[in-house]
């Protein structure tokens, strides 16, 4: 681990001055520490902004949920307000990490959180996202792991976080705060994809800071849930995974919103199964129908081929789950 | 100083992740790029580790923290690379917690800090000031074992016992927070702590049984 100078903020206006200057900020530091032990990560200065007021959960005026950037994953689970609105939250929460890591990460840092790829890990590999312009070992390398959606030339990473497939899903929005004030980023407009320059992975400018993650209201009756596929059945990252969230009234769907996880470059939000739903009631050949179209536009890599098929099925079961055939 | 105050500012650099690199990252910044930059590591690390806390912010990776440890309070200058579990293993001598991945995949390095089990090893000492640490060490009153330990000797739920302490730290975590209500949920909510004996089943039933007599 490189060498660091270590401060810590009590307002937020310390934060984005000692952001301006430079310094990383790290709140449950999960992945940064890790990462900088790993030498993929030199920061010269680490700000911790755990001390920042930013860990309350509301509900809004319409009754969407706010989440500041600072609750921890395994606060935000539990939290009534969140398991009631949107159990697909609180699903894909207690299905990542570890019990442990859930009591340490915050919800700002889970969607800062950083590719599992292990060559982006390993600092002897190629990696565009590590080492801009040195290629990509992933690409013919071993890549069972990785991105058959929105992948590029230059990267095949897949974002790990699970929670940010629910915010996809839900079409939450990210609020930053920076030296020029407040704005709100649409969540897909918050992760970037990777195109030529997978080194930039979010929206962010120099020295912002995320202050929560606001779901916006839904109409109820909304069902949601979170379905999770993995090579072992827990503390492990997703193959795939989909976050499902349903409105039906009269015994027809008026809002489909879902996404799925652990093939996309960034969380995958499925909007031509979503249209395929809407209008429709619910049966089973509805949601294999819907399915069949999750893995639209998909390139799956040598190793990851069978990521195509699974995702629709994770999608047709989760569909299922949630919607019944009623 | 009452015996439960010790200053140990003066504690002297050890530790791997202070001083030297990993195995794997030093072969693998060697060979991406060149010596040079480990080594500015390991002969920039030493020396700075003396100086004084107070400019910590602007040049010198070492900071002061004072920390609780099993209810003794304690003051100690660190590297800021230094993780909780370095602090404990290497300044403290309380060997109890383990390093096993060092990456937070494997529970061996299970504490509390402010009575929530998290990964030592992915924890920084500088930032745990006012914090309150419990390990395995500070588990049992006096001779008298908690009943979570005494579970693991009746059900036999070691071998090696080196994941042990953290199985133990995470179990005590798990029973706290509530989530025992079948053995299928207590493989859910441990499966941040791995045996590579394959004690699983007698692990849960300890965690069970312990939760039971609550």
């Amino acid at each position: 681990m490189h060498p660091f100078a270590f401060t810590k903020v009590s307002d937020t206006r310390e934060a984005l001055d000692a952001g301006r200057r430079g310094g990383r900020y790290i709140a449950g530091g999960t992945t940064l520490v890790d990462l900088m032990r790993e030498t993929v990560e030199r920061p010269e200065t680490l700000v911790d902004i755990t001390g920042l007021p930013l860990r309350e959960v509301t509900v809004t005026e319409r009754g969407g949920l706010r989440i500041g950037a600072l609750v921890r994953m395994a606060e935000a689970a539990a939290h009534p307000k969140v398991r009631t609105l949107f159990p697909v939250v609180s699903e894909a929460l207690e299905l990542s990490a570890s019990a442990q890591l859930r009591n340490m990460a915050t919800l700002g840092g889970n969607i800062m959180q950083r590719t599992r790829c292990t060559y982006f890990r390993d600092v002897t590999a190629d990696c565009n996202k590590r080492e801009p312009e040195s290629g990509c070992a992933a690409l013919h390398g071993f890549n069972r792991t990785h991105a058959i959606l929105g992948t590029s030339d230059h990267c095949v990473a897949t974002h790990p976080s699970d929670v940010a497939v629910a915010f996809a899903a839900l079409e939450a929005r990210v609020s930053l705060l920076g030296p020029e004030g407040e704005r709100h980023l649409p969540f897909a407009d918050f992760l970037l994809r990777p195109g030529s320059s997978p080194q930039h992975e979010q929206a962010l400018r120099k020295g912002e800071l995320i202050t929560a993650v606001e779901i916006p209201a839904h109409p109820r009756p909304l069902r949601s849930g979170y379905l999770k596929v993995r090579d072992r059945q827990s503390y492990e990252f997703a193959l795939t995974s989909a976050a499902v969230a349903l409105h039906i009234r009269g015994g027809v769907i008026r809002e489909a919103k879902v996404a799925a996880g652990g093939v996309g470059t960034v969380p995958w939000k499925l909007p031509t199964v979503e249209r395929h739903l809407v209008g429709e009631r619910p049966s089973e050949s509805l949601w294999a129908a819907a399915a069949e179209r999750a893995a639209d536009g998909a390139r799956p890599l040598e190793h990851n081929r069978f990521k195509v098929e699974l995702l629709k099925r994770t999608v047709e079961r989760q569909l299922r789950t949630i919607g019944g055939t009623k | 100083m009452s015996p439960n105050e010790l200053d140990e500012s003066a504690v002297p650099p050890s530790g791997d992740s202070r001083t030297t690199p990993t195995r794997r990252t030093f072969i693998a910044t060697t060979t991406a790029v060149g010596g040079a930059v480990v080594a500015g590591g390991l002969i920039a690390g030493s020396p700075l580790l003396d100086t004084d806390e107070a400019v910590a912010a602007d040049a010198a990776p070492a900071s002061r923290v004072s920390l609780t440890v099993n209810g003794t309070r304690r003051t100690v200058t660190v590297d800021n690379r230094t993780s909780l579990l370095d602090l404990l293993r290497e300044h403290f001598g309380l060997t109890g917690s383990k390093r096993g991945c060092n990456a937070g995949a494997c529970g061996a390095c299970t504490v509390l800090v402010d009575g929530h089990r998290v990964n030592s090893c992915l924890t920084l000492a500088v930032r745990l000031e006012g914090a309150e640490v419990t390990t395995i060490e500070g588990l049992s009153d006096g001779d008298r074992l908690h009943p979570l330990q005494q579970a693991f000797i009746d059900e036999d739920a070691f071998q090696c016992g080196y994941c042990t302490p953290g199985q133990i730290m995470s179990g005590v975590g798990c029973i706290k927070e509530g989530h025992t209500g079948s053995p299928e949920e207590i493989r859910e909510w441990m499966s941040g702590n791995i045996c590579r004996c394959g004690c699983y089943v007698k692990i849960v039933r300890a965690v069970e049984q312990t939760a039971g007599r609550k």
